[in-house]
């Protein structure tokens, strides 16, 4: 019945994921040691859809954000076997139209893969495994060449146009591919970044530059995506303030960002962000910086926008009473790994994993008794590859077997696909022994060589 | 539901609690005045009178610059207050200065919101904590660093800690410090600002276990200023709701939360998102931002933005929606009144080019284009658009009013008390001849 009420956008099979993210992997070397910021994650967005990334700080919400915009800096670096797909058909058929070099036509290569003899091959240092498959039959050659492995196939370097259904030659015959966003860079990056994806900021003062009108920064984006200029660009500006709720937008244009409040400086960013008709939206904590009320406002907003333009949203924050109003489908994240992913509702009325346990019990209002429930210690800094649960040490349930295997991300319970938790002690109907067993053949034989 | 006004001050004060600790009565502090040329203050607390009971947790909340900052250091007379007293065990400590105001400090500490800021890096933990001590002379040296060992296990951290530097240390460990440090001389009473705000929710509930711990054993007293409600209905006994220096709302935690009776209180309560995604509860977003305290409103302080504001008699029967449309005009106009126009926009507004105000009659066709509008409204809206025109906001507004203004912006309202005696509310609303505001409440947003 819950599952119901919210709205038929849940439902799965609405649409093809717009976005997919696979084996996400970013770490920053530094010169005391590496870490492991962003850890094995992997989850979809799809049209219409709000994805909620909730963590306590430190377990890799923003890196995760960054990456996909590609805005991850030296000395930090998305590890090779890392995926984000953009399946955007029309970006696909604008992407092989503009980049006919950087193109590649799937079906031409499919001929020569065969999984079993390219995973055999000595050149290959990559194993199914690593791409979350047991047996080489069952990975795709999507999967492959995504992943950055596809030169022994003859994908060159710069390419990151994959054309899956249709001829490169001919972009609008193309129906099905994706774009590659961990191998963009140049212009094709610059397209993506603002034009495709769109990020609005935690602080909207560190993110509107204090010397320049408001105006003049929603007109830089307007002028770099869409060649708008002069007049026509203050017309668009003006009307963008509009939609995003700022009254007298007129004069608005030319103000500068002091002279907005808060909360229309926030939304002076998201007009930014929606300059270039974006098909997907990342919000970086957009509202902690904000008051109840005000973040009610723009929560409001950001529900209008996206009903209008079916826009694909990805909401970060910590605070989980904002995750249940907007979002549909929830990912928690602890030191990096993604450990449990469900749908909204689910995921508040049936937590499955000990620290999404811990992390409700530990909102004021919702623990029962007089103290708050708290879990002790603080968030470990990944460094090293996981050889165990990363959550054990802090874990109320935590059996010897938790500090030996590290738990796959397994369904809950047996057929439920759409709620998955990394715990040892799932799937549920298993006994705990079994279970352990299942994650540890995975964990064996995935036992990742250095992917660095 | 019983609603009595209290009159006058003198009533408040005879109200007042035999243990009351501090008692707070007109208080008003104003930044930026009696400048070189005059000008107008910044009216960050205005005259807000409440008591603060021995022992007891008081919270104070409201949104960012409503003053309950200002408030909370006013206090601890890390502020000077414009007029009105702080009576602490029936001493006006706004009076006092040098030893006594010295003396006073020992007794009356503060825990700030950001840990990164509050404590120097460049000491250790020891010495941040021993400072209080060093200040005020307390005791021997030796002595002194017995004492802070102990604090350090009091708060949950370690005595090998003294020698260690803040950098090396969590948020939530460095709010421990924070307040280690606040305890240092013993103080009666703790004014906790946005504690916190700055940490994550599993962290942020054991400062919060830790703090019920402390005033158990300490028997302390704690104004705890913050913008998350929901910890403020966890910790506190009692709560005030704060508008643009204005006391809206003070009343016991779980009555003034199971049942608010001022629109503002109601607004805010409504807009914490609930962590129950299935909850339908239905949302009272307020339009626009609390206006500038520089130039509070007239009236009420709420009146601008207050979803259950007093409509004139004439036009109760107009669609909720105009009045939306009407009041967006009223704050525009005000806004506009405010914008200065420089040197540039002047010439080109002389030689009859568009400013950057957009036309007037632009403004219209955005409100009202799409709406039906009745002809005694319409009627009124014309003199306003003519004012309006000739760039004559003054005169626009004084239009406005004349003709949609009530009670609400032409008075200041008086506290009521709802519900039992302690519980008072700050609106007109509350008077025999209106409707109450949840009443108003269920019939305009549900």
């Amino acid at each position: 019945m819950m599952s119901l009420e919210r709205s038929p956008r849940t439902t799965a099979e609405r649409d093809e994921p717009i976005l997919e993210v696979r084996n996400l992997q970013t770490a920053f070397f530094t010169e005391k040691e590496t870490i492991r910021a962003v850890d094995d994650v992997s989850f979809d967005i799809r049209p219409g859809e709000t994805v909620g990334i909730v963590g306590e700080s430190g377990s890799g919400k923003s890196v995760t954000a960054r990456s996909i915009m590609g805005l991850v800096d030296s000395p930090g670096r998305i590890l090779q076997g890392s995926s984000i797909r953009f399946g955007h058909v029309e970006t696909v058929r604008e992407y092989a139209e503009a980049f006919p070099n950087r193109t590649v036509d799937l079906e031409s290569l499919r001929a020569e893969y065969d999984p079993n003899d390219f995973f055999a091959r000595a050149a290959v240092d990559v194993r199914p495994t690593d791409l979350g498959y047991e047996r080489a039959d069952d990975v795709p050659l999507e999967d492959v060449v995504a992943a950055g492995y596809g030169d022994a196939l003859g994908v060159g370097d710069g390419d990151c146009v994959f054309v899956t259904d249709g001829s490169p030659e001919s972009p609008s015959s193309i129906a099905d591919g994706f774009v590659e966003l961990t191998r963009l860079d140049g212009e094709a990056q610059r397209r993506m970044r603002g034009g495709r994806i769109a990020m609005v900021f935690q602080d909207p003062l560190t993110s509107l530059n204090p010397v320049y009108t408001v105006g003049n920064q929603i007109k830089e984006a307007l002028r770099l995506h869409q060649g708008l200029r002069g007049e026509a660009a203050t017309r668009e500006a003006a009307e963008l303030l509009e939609d995003v709720g700022i009254p007298d937008a007129r004069r608005r244009v030319n103000e500068y960002p002091h002279q907005f409040s808060g909360g229309m400086r926030q939304r002076a960013v998201i007009a930014m962000a929606l300059a270039c008709e974006p098909e997907l939206l990342i919000c970086d904590e957009p509202t902690t910086a904000l008051d109840v009320t005000i973040q009610a406002q723009i929560l409001d907003l950001l529900a209008e926008l996206q009903e209008e333009r079916d826009l694909a949203m990805m909401f970060i924050t910590h605070d989980m009473g904002v995750i249940a109003e907007i979002s549909h489908r929830v990912n928690v994240m602890y030191a990096g790994e993604v450990v449990e992913t469900a749908g909204v509702n689910d995921l508040f009325a049936d937590p499955k994993h000990p620290y999404t346990r811990g992390l409700l019990q530990s909102i004021p209002g919702r623990q029962e008794g007089d103290r708050l429930q708290t879990i002790e210690g603080n968030v470990p800094t990944p460094n090293q590859p996981a050889t165990h649960c990363r959550f054990a040490p802090r874990c109320p349930k935590a059996f010897a077997d938790c500090e030996a295997v590290h738990p796959a991300s397994v369904p809950v319970e047996e057929g439920a696909t759409d709620h998955t938790a990394a715990c040892l002690l799932y799937p549920e109907e298993l006994p705990t022994a079994e279970a352990v067993a299942r994650h540890r053949r995975r964990a064996d034989t995935e036992t990742r060589g250095d992917t660095e | 539901m019983s609603q009595q006004t209290i009159h006058s001050d003198a009533d408040v004060s005879t109200d007042s609690d035999e243990d009351a600790m501090i008692s707070v009565r007109n208080l008003k502090t104003y930044y930026d005045e009696g400048g070189l040329l005059g000008g107008t203050p910044v009216k960050a607390v205005d005259d807000v009178s409440f008591d603060i009971r021995s022992g007891e947790t008081l919270g104070l909340v409201g949104e960012s610059g409503c003053g309950k900052t200002t408030l909370g250091r006013t206090l601890l007379q890390l502020e000077e207050a414009t007029a009105g007293d702080v009576l602490f065990d029936g001493v006006d400590v706004t009076k006092l200065d040098g030893s006594e105001l010295q003396e006073w400090r020992r007794n009356a500490q503060m825990v700030f919101q950001d840990p990164e800021s509050s404590l120097n890096d460049r000491m250790t933990i020891g010495e941040i904590v021993r400072e209080p001590l060093d200040v005020h002379d307390w005791k021997t040296p030796r002595e002194r660093r017995q004492r802070v060992k102990e604090l350090l296990a009091t708060v949950g951290l370690q005595r090998e800690h003294y020698y260690r530097y803040p950098h090396q240390f969590s948020g939530g460990q460095r709010q421990r410090i924070s307040i280690a440090r606040t305890l240092s001389l013993e103080p009666d009473f703790v004014v906790l600002d946005e504690p916190v705000s700055a940490l994550d929710v599993s962290v942020q509930a054991e400062i919060i276990n830790l703090l019920e711990d402390l005033q158990a054993e300490f028997g302390l007293t704690y104004l705890f200023i913050a913008h998350d409600l929901s910890v403020v209905r966890h910790i506190c006994d009692r709560v005030a709701v704060m508008y643009l220096g204005n006391v809206m709302e003070i009343g016991p935690t779980e009555e003034l939360f199971a049942n608010p009776s001022n629109p503002y209180t109601h607004s805010l309560l409504s807009a914490i998102p609930e962590p129950d995604p299935t909850s339908d509860r239905e949302r009272i977003t307020l339009h626009g931002t609390p206006p500038n305290p520089r130039y509070p409103p007239s009236g009420c302080p709420f009146s601008t933005r207050c979803p259950t504001r007093i409509r004139p008699e004439e036009f109760r029967a107009l669609d909720d929606e105009l009045w939306t449309r009407l009041n967006a005009l009223k704050n525009t106009l005000s806004e506009r009144k405010r914008a200065e126009l420089s040197v540039r926009e002047r010439v080109r507004a002389a030689v009859g080019k568009d400013t950057r105000f957009g036309s007037i009659e632009e403004l219209y066709d955005d409100l009202f284009g799409d709406l039906e509008v009745p002809p005694d409204v319409q009627s009124a809206l014309d003199e306003i658009e003519t004012h309006a025109r000739n760039r004559d906001e003054d005169e626009a507004l004084a239009v406005y009013h004349d003709a949609f203004g009530s009670v609400c912006e032409a008075e200041t309202p008086e506290y009521y008390s709802t519900g039992d005696g302690e519980h008072r509310s700050y609106c007109h609303r509350h008077d025999e001849g209106y409707r109450s505001p949840g009443a108003v409440l269920d019939r305009r947003h549900r």
